[in-house]
């Protein structure tokens, strides 16, 4: 049905895309929770910064991460001499280069979410004993779950479809950083690589589709559960 | 003994009082923004406080001149808002079993069986806060609140968005709490209602401080405080004893100092303490003993007190007919009755301007400090 070229696109845009939603989530629900409840100096900034991957061309974003954590990179050469560890044309700096294009999208899902718990239920729970940590981990991430949910879904749909940071990043390498997007769009300049390039089409909107009703059909019974 | 001592400014508004009370029910009673809610925050660790010490038993929970102020979570007060605040992602029963889990086990004082017991919500265990009612959402709290074990117990206005059929649902499950648990209980309210009804003792707050503190009996029957109880609500407690049941005209006898009073049918049992408000208004004044008069309940009195005279056309009289009795007429005819201290006079007050709303079981166990209290209280089972 698909070449070795597609499915490994298509392979490789999945694992891609879990690896980017995987990571980014801990510290997007961190960044969300100092932005919803913290008060600081220089919050302005953090916030100005979270947010630049989408006011930015991504090809810019894509240009900054080569700069930082190339292999001559400030960070990268650290990284790699060492750590021993490397972005540079990997699949894995594919998949940064995805979770910081999705990052803001991830954020700004999760602080709706955070906004809409009621304080209240987090005092009564204070009252009957919890410490804040406690309470943060047992009431205050469980009311956000469709937050959780709905950030877990734009980053996973937004990875799968990034396209200008990744090939500025780590370039168009057949199997190690070439997704379905960046396969695609060889296909279209390729003679005759038209029904591949249809091919991909369909495997992108599945992939998306199916992403989209898991991540209705969790949300449903979160709130059959919160809203009754 | 709990010992509460706070000098902290919010805004504009500052609270400053030094108030302590024993075991038993104690009512705050105010107008909103007389600072209640703001006070039972402050004791439950929710409110930061600049100036103040809270004491429980000796145990020091705010000291702000030795630098002690315990978190919320290490004060052990229970605490039960006006909107119940349930966990909407866990079941009832993870409700309930929330603060009592986080509790070394010798440290718990019911069991879940105990408290699902007493609030009657056994049927309950196994829905989530979202499919219940208010009233059900309520009992959930208070249950809640129990099983954390807590050396004192805040209610917030627990009743207050409840409509009256809820608040009838819930008052006897208080006053079981009340009479079984032996638990302290800061009750706070604007209804004198429920104060009648539920408490033992209660403390007057009036713009961030107590403006008087007593028993439910001696503190509604100063004529001073009136614009503070509330003009309109004012009147005096009387306590009293089921005497007896005419149920050929449908009347129940409550006796006291002063004699009998007659008042439609309640279905409690002889014997049972009551607590009655007389409203002032529903109080009128004769010189002379009424002969022909529908009022059934008339009581000859010396009058020890009458309010200042001021722009309002009523007067209030305080009488002692054996017991304070409060009265509120016209100017007019305290003038041409020429009512003075130290007439005697007629107090009449018809039954049917006394209804249930306006009795409230008094306590019938004695109240000792905390011990678990003895089952000679009889009349629970009959609240309703």
């Amino acid at each position: 049905m698909f070449s070795p070229m597609e499915s490994e696109a298509i392979w490789l845009s999945v694992r891609v895309a879990t690896l980017a939603t995987v990571f980014s989530l801990p510290f997007a629900i961190l960044i969300a929770w100092l932005l919803a409840r913290v008060s600081f100096p220089g919050k302005i900034i953090l916030n100005a910064v979270v947010h630049l991957p989408l006011i930015l061309p991504p090809v810019v974003v894509g240009y900054i991460l080569l700069v930082m954590l190339g292999k001559r990179g400030v960070i990268g050469q650290f990284l790699h001499d060492v750590l021993g560890i490397s972005f540079a044309f990997s699949w894995q700096g594919a998949a940064l280069a995805a979770a910081v294009m999705a990052f803001p999208l991830m954020v700004r899902a999760i602080i709706l979410s955070l906004d809409g718990v009621d304080r209240g239920i987090e005092q009564a729970a204070r009252t009957l004993g919890a410490s804040p940590w406690k309470v943060f981990l047992t009431i205050t991430l469980p009311l956000t779950l469709p937050g959780l949910i709905t950030g877990c879904l734009l980053s996973f749909a937004r990875s799968l479809g990034e396209f200008g940071a990744t090939i500025t990043f780590v370039s168009n390498i057949p199997g190690e950083t070439q997704t379905i997007p960046l396969a695609l769009y060889s296909l279209i300049n390729t003679p005759g690589g038209d029904d591949g390039a249809f091919r991909l089409m369909i495997a992108a909107i599945c992939l998306s589709l199916l992403a989209l009703i898991a991540s209705e059909i969790l949300a449903k019974r979160v709130n059959k559960t919160l809203k009754g | 003994m709990i010992e509460v001592s706070i000098d902290n400014t919010f805004g504009t508004f500052r609270l400053k009082m030094d108030f302590s009370f024993g075991p038993g029910l104690t009512a705050l009673f105010g107008r909103s923004g007389s600072g209640k809610t703001k006070l039972v925050d402050a004791v439950a660790g929710l409110e930061q406080i600049s100036q103040g010490r809270i004491v429980i038993n000796d145990q020091v929970l705010l000291d702000t001149q030795k630098g002690i102020n315990l978190p919320p979570e290490q004060r052990r007060i229970g605490y039960v808002f006006q909107e119940a605040r349930l966990f909407p992602h866990l079941s009832v029963k993870r409700n309930l079993t929330y603060g009592m889990a986080l509790l070394p086990a010798n440290q718990r004082r019911h069991t879940v069986e105990e408290i699902v017991d007493l609030m009657s919500i056994a049927h309950l265990l196994e829905r989530y806060p979202a499919t219940l009612s208010g009233g059900e959402k309520q009992r959930i709290a208070i249950g809640r609140a129990l099983l954390s074990s807590p050396r004192l117990l805040l209610m917030d206005e627990p009743l207050a968005s409840l409509d009256a059929i809820h608040k009838e649902e819930i008052l006897p499950f208080i006053e079981r709490l009340r009479d079984e648990t032996g638990l302290p209980i800061i009750y706070v309210s604007h209804s004198i209602e429920e104060v009648i009804r539920l408490a033992d003792t209660m403390a007057l707050l009036s713009d961030g401080e107590i403006a008087a503190q007593g028993t439910v009996e001696d503190v509604m029957s100063r004529l001073d405080l009136h614009p503070l109880t509330g003009r309109y609500e004012a009147g005096a407690v009387i306590n009293t004893v089921v005497q007896g049941h005419d149920d050929h005209d449908g009347l129940t006898s409550l006796g006291c100092a002063a004699g009998n009073f007659l008042l439609p049918r309640i279905y409690v049992d002889l014997g049972s303490k009551i607590r009655l408000r007389v409203r002032a208004r529903d109080v009128s004044l004769a010189l002379d003993k009424p002969n022909s008069t529908s009022v059934l309940n008339v009581f000859k009195g010396v009058i020890t007190q009458i309010s200042p005279m001021g722009p309002s056309p009523h007067v209030d009289f305080l009488i002692d007919i054996g017991v304070p009795l409060i009265a509120r007429i016209t100017r007019r005819s305290c003038n041409e009755l020429k009512l003075r201290p130290g007439s005697t006079v007629y107090a009449m007050i018809k039954a049917a301007a006394i209804d249930r709303r306006n009795t409230g079981y008094a306590r019938t166990n004695p109240i000792d400090n905390g011990d678990e209290n003895d089952s000679g209280d009889e009349t629970h089972e009959h609240l309703h």
